[in-house]
């Protein structure tokens, strides 16, 4: 099962896409401030529609809060 | 005059950006964003810090787009890596998220004091600067730590005054008065202020900026605070320049002895 956010989620199937993850995690992925990592690696932006997540990947969805 | 009117105008040169304030804001601990809004409009930031967590769907209003509105720069930072490997992630991440190749490049060691890991420090940084960040490493107040990071590239030296959001102010200034004579890129103060003395005295030392983000958040009026030390920075800047006094062991009068009468005895 892929987990997302230390989580494992079964509505995220693999084969999909980081695109589509966000969607249906409700990311609005216009918004600045959006990052994401797979298994320790950055996604860049342009990439999104086309990575396709494996089983067992290791996602991480980071947005900006305040701190420092 | 003109020593003087320098020192209060020149700006604040970090990299390949420049300056009019030299007082870095932290967004952290600010209870509504309305409130984060109007303390850096009453400090005169341009240059605010933000940190990178996995999203919350619960979260209300985007942090981005309010400081957008502000027109301040984003200075993302790494709180919370322990290790360089961490550290390098996070500011890759924080480069996608936010279009900027600025980091606050924070590697803590000790969670009590959340004081620098030097070692785990150096080595981020070297791989930051590498692949082309803008790096501004929060360090010890380690003159010869302070000057291993500037050699490895770094853009600015960001020292702690005290721990982070401890308020103790500047525990050593004889340490932060080496790093800035050493340095040839701009000393940050980051850490410690607890009020304007504490700012004030950063850049009497010669800092050419100060961070304050607890000092001005948590305080009981944190607009009134950061008025306060927005005055301190620019006091002690014009301080620094304007070339204080040597200090004495004893009095040195400053009306003069002659002319004085003689009423008898």
């Amino acid at each position: 099962m892929i987990a997302v956010n230390g989580t494992p989620n079964a509505l995220v199937q693999p084969g999909s896409t980081v695109r589509a993850m966000l969607d249906l995690l409700g990311v609005d992925t216009d918004a600045r401030g959006v990052a994401v990592a797979v298994d320790a690696e950055v996604v860049p932006r342009p990439e999104w529609p086309s990575f396709v997540l494996a089983d067992e990947a290791r996602v991480e969805v980071l947005t900006a809060v305040q701190g420092g | 005059m003109e020593p003087m009117t320098q020192t209060a105008t020149d700006p604040l040169v970090i990299g390949s950006r420049s300056y009019r304030s030299r007082l870095l804001l932290g967004t952290g601990g600010f209870g509504r964003l309305e409130a984060l809004t109007e303390a850096i409009g009453a400090s005169g930031t341009q240059l605010v810090t933000v940190a990178l967590r996995r999203v919350d769907a619960a979260q209300r209003g985007s942090l981005v787009d309010v400081l957008d509105a502000a027109g301040v720069e984003l200075l993302p930072n790494t709180a919370g890596c322990f290790t360089a490997r961490d550290a390098v992630l996070t500011a890759k991440l924080a480069r996608e998220a936010f279009s900027t190749d600025l980091i606050k490049l924070e590697v803590i060691g000790d969670e009590r004091t959340l004081l620098p890991d030097a070692v785990e420090l150096v080595a981020a940084a070297e791989e930051l600067v590498a692949a082309g960040f803008t790096v501004l490493p929060y360090t010890t107040d380690d003159p010869v730590l302070a000057r291993r990071l500037e050699d490895s590239g770094c853009a600015a030296i960001m020292p702690l005054g005290s721990p982070i959001g401890s308020g103790m102010g500047i525990l050593n200034p004889y340490n932060i008065g080496l790093i800035v004579e050493q340095a040839t890129v701009p000393v940050v103060l980051d850490a410690g202020v607890g009020t304007t003395s504490d700012a004030a005295l950063a850049m009497e030392l010669g800092c050419d900026a100060v961070l304050c983000a607890s000092a001005i958040s948590r305080a009981q009026d944190p607009v009134a605070m950061a008025l306060a030390i927005r005055a301190g920075v620019e006091g002690g800047r014009l301080a620094y320049g304007a070339g204080r006094i040597p200090r004495r062991r004893y009095a040195e009068a400053s009306t003069p002895d002659a002319g004085l009468p003689d009423f008898g005895s």
